[in-house]
């Protein structure tokens, strides 16, 4: 195999996206995605069982546009790299079977990673070395994590993460209530455009001194998604118009806030001069703006990979697993299972 | 020569060649399909010393079966062919169960039977079978409570009744072959979950102040 610069397939399929992409060491030669949110709109919210569906119909194809934008051929391989959690865990099955299926046919090393850990590896497609150790803030409809990488394929550390809905399904569950559509992030941005983000004061989650005691890089969304609802109810019960503008606009400067507060916390904790974002919610303007207004004030240097790396995807998990053979580790075997709590400790399974 | 796989029930690897099973292994665990799908298959092909680049094809059965589990196999079976750049065969894993019990000397009207869960069975219904030992099947695949099975298959007291807990790859593969050498049609693509997800749609956001 070759470890200086391995071809890798990286498969995941650990939520609603299908992602197929291909690598060479740190080079991105294909990154193709199929996803099934639309499929879940109506429901307000991923239904694990339309996902996993979703998966097994669109894998084939997927694999087949990765294959053809990168100009390769599965016998070409030096390695295949699979998600095996955190995620949802029928949907992670899909791509574990496919992942051994093609390991086994084509007689090449697989590797079982982190899909977290895959958010913040992702950089290394982006250019520049990613220097340690770095502050990783994680933001997705599926996870809020915040992450101390002190060395990508050996030692990362979960500082925090929400105790109950992450930043994006507070988008889904508080555009619901405002009567906009599914996916919440984009509509919620729309609708804020006009508002005033200091219209209302809504709660900052486990910002208060006895909340951050023990849960100091914690968040919780679900506070002040009942406190949209309770201001929302109380204009309504009284004949008001409803500020839809203001509303979106105070509620999403909350979330912002709060996350972005937390990560330069741990920045400055730690000692720490550099943070990176990822995940699909990265796709906010506004919260992208604020972390670099923010992180420039507080003198640390902000990375945000292209939005198209951030969103769950193969190239993420291609490009981790490439990392993990450049540095000699060996190969998972076949006997991993989906893990839906995989702890960010565990890089490699 | 095929690799089989069904993972309707438990999870089942076979390599068949004509007649002949001559390899099988499975782990009849029904949560752990996933995670032994791919030492099965490279336990099946070291156990006939066979190589990927000698098989035909990939049989796989479509289900009945519940969800997740019948999901890796079929998941398995595409990419494992794509990698392998050999045809998909995919047959009904009931037929492959009918078939075990005709090329076994059965005969005449059957019905077969596999646990779909919450207390219902996935049935399917075969008059007999051809000149060739293929089963015709008569009704189904279908998904029913015991008690009403008299519903959906009035004359289902003249079928000889076969409750299976299991699929055999080996059965997969032998009726594959079998249907392949005879140029009949194989299953479509569609796993046979024969269940909707459940999801429940919501009627909007409840109220938080009384
Ligand atoms: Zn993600």
């Amino acid at each position: 195999m070759n470890r200086s610069a391995p071809l890798v397939l990286g498969i995941e399929t650990s939520c609603d996206e299908t992602g197929v992409g291909i690598v060479r060491g740190e080079t991105l030669l294909a990154n193709v995605i199929a996803s099934s949110m639309e499929e879940h709109a109506r429901y307000g919210g991923v239904v694990p069982e339309i996902a996993a569906r979703a998966h097994l119909e669109a894998f084939t194809p997927t694999l087949e546009s990765a294959l053809a934008e990168a100009g390769v051929a599965l016998t070409d391989l030096d390695a295949i790299a699979v998600t095996s959690g955190p995620g949802l865990s029928g949907a992670l099955m899909v791509g574990i079977a496919a992942a051994k299926a093609l390991a086994v046919s084509l007689d090449k090393p697989l590797y079982a990673v982190n899909h977290l850990v895959g958010h913040v590896g992702v950089d290394v497609l982006a250019g520049d070395e990613l220097e340690y150790p770095t502050i990783a803030l994680l933001v997705s409809g599926g996870h809020t994590s915040l992450l101390l990488v002190r060395d990508l394929v050996s030692d990362v550390e979960l500082l925090g993460e929400t105790i109950d809905d992450a930043a994006g399904e507070a988008f889904d569950k508080v555009a619901r209530l405002l009567g906009l559509p599914y996916p919440g992030g984009p509509e919620i941005d729309r609708a804020a455009r006009d508002g005033d983000p200091q219209a209302i004061r809504f709660p900052r989650g486990l910002s208060l001194p006895r909340d951050l005691e023990e849960h100091r890089y914690d968040f919780s969304f679900s506070g002040l998604k009942t406190a949209v609802a309770r201001h929302v109810e109380r204009l309504r019960d009284a004949g008001e118009d409803v500020p839809i503008a203001d509303i979106a606009a105070s509620f999403r400067e909350a979330v912002i806030d709060v996350l972005i507060t937390k990560a330069l916390a741990a920045c400055v904790d730690l000692g720490v001069p550099r943070l990176l974002l990822g995940g699909g919610v990265v796709a906010n303007a506004r919260l992208r703006d604020v972390a670099a207004q923010r992180s420039a004030e507080a003198g640390v240097a902000l990375r945000i990979p292209p939005l198209s790396l951030c969103t769950d995807n193969g190239a993420m998990i291609a490009a981790l697993g490439a990392q993990l053979i450049m540095s000699g580790h060996e190969p998972s075997g076949l006997e991993f299972g989906s893990d839906s709590t995989l702890p960010v400790t565990e890089i490699l399974v | 020569m095929l690799l089989a796989i069904d993972t309707s029930a438990g999870t089942g690897v076979a390599l068949v060649e004509g007649d002949t099973i001559l390899a099988q292994r499975a782990v009849e665990d029904t949560r752990r399909h996933a995670e032994v799908i791919g030492s099965l298959m490279t336990e099946c092909l070291a156990d006939a010393g066979v190589a990927v680049a000698a098989l035909s094809g990939i049989a796989v059965g479509m289900g009945p079966g519940p969800f997740t589990g019948l999901r890796v196999g079929i998941a398995a079976a595409n990419a494992f062919a794509l990698g392998a750049q050999k045809p998909v065969l995919r047959v009904v894993s009931h037929d492959a169960l009918a078939f075990g019990h005709y090329a076994s000397g059965g005969s005449g009207a059957l019905l077969v039977t596999t646990d779909a869960r919450r207390r219902e069975r996935y049935w399917s219904a075969y008059s007999g079978c051809d000149g060739h030992v293929l089963p015709v099947r008569s009704a189904g695949p279908g998904i029913v409570h015991p008690d009403a099975l008299e519903c959906e298959l009035p004359e289902y007291g003249s079928h000889f009744r076969v409750d299976a807990e299991w699929v055999s790859a080996g059965a997969v593969g032998l009726l594959a072959e079998r249907l392949a050498s005879h140029g009949r049609e194989f299953a479509g693509r569609s796993p046979l979950y024969l269940r909707s997800p459940d999801v429940t749609l919501s009627a909007g956001p409840k109220r938080v102040t009384s």
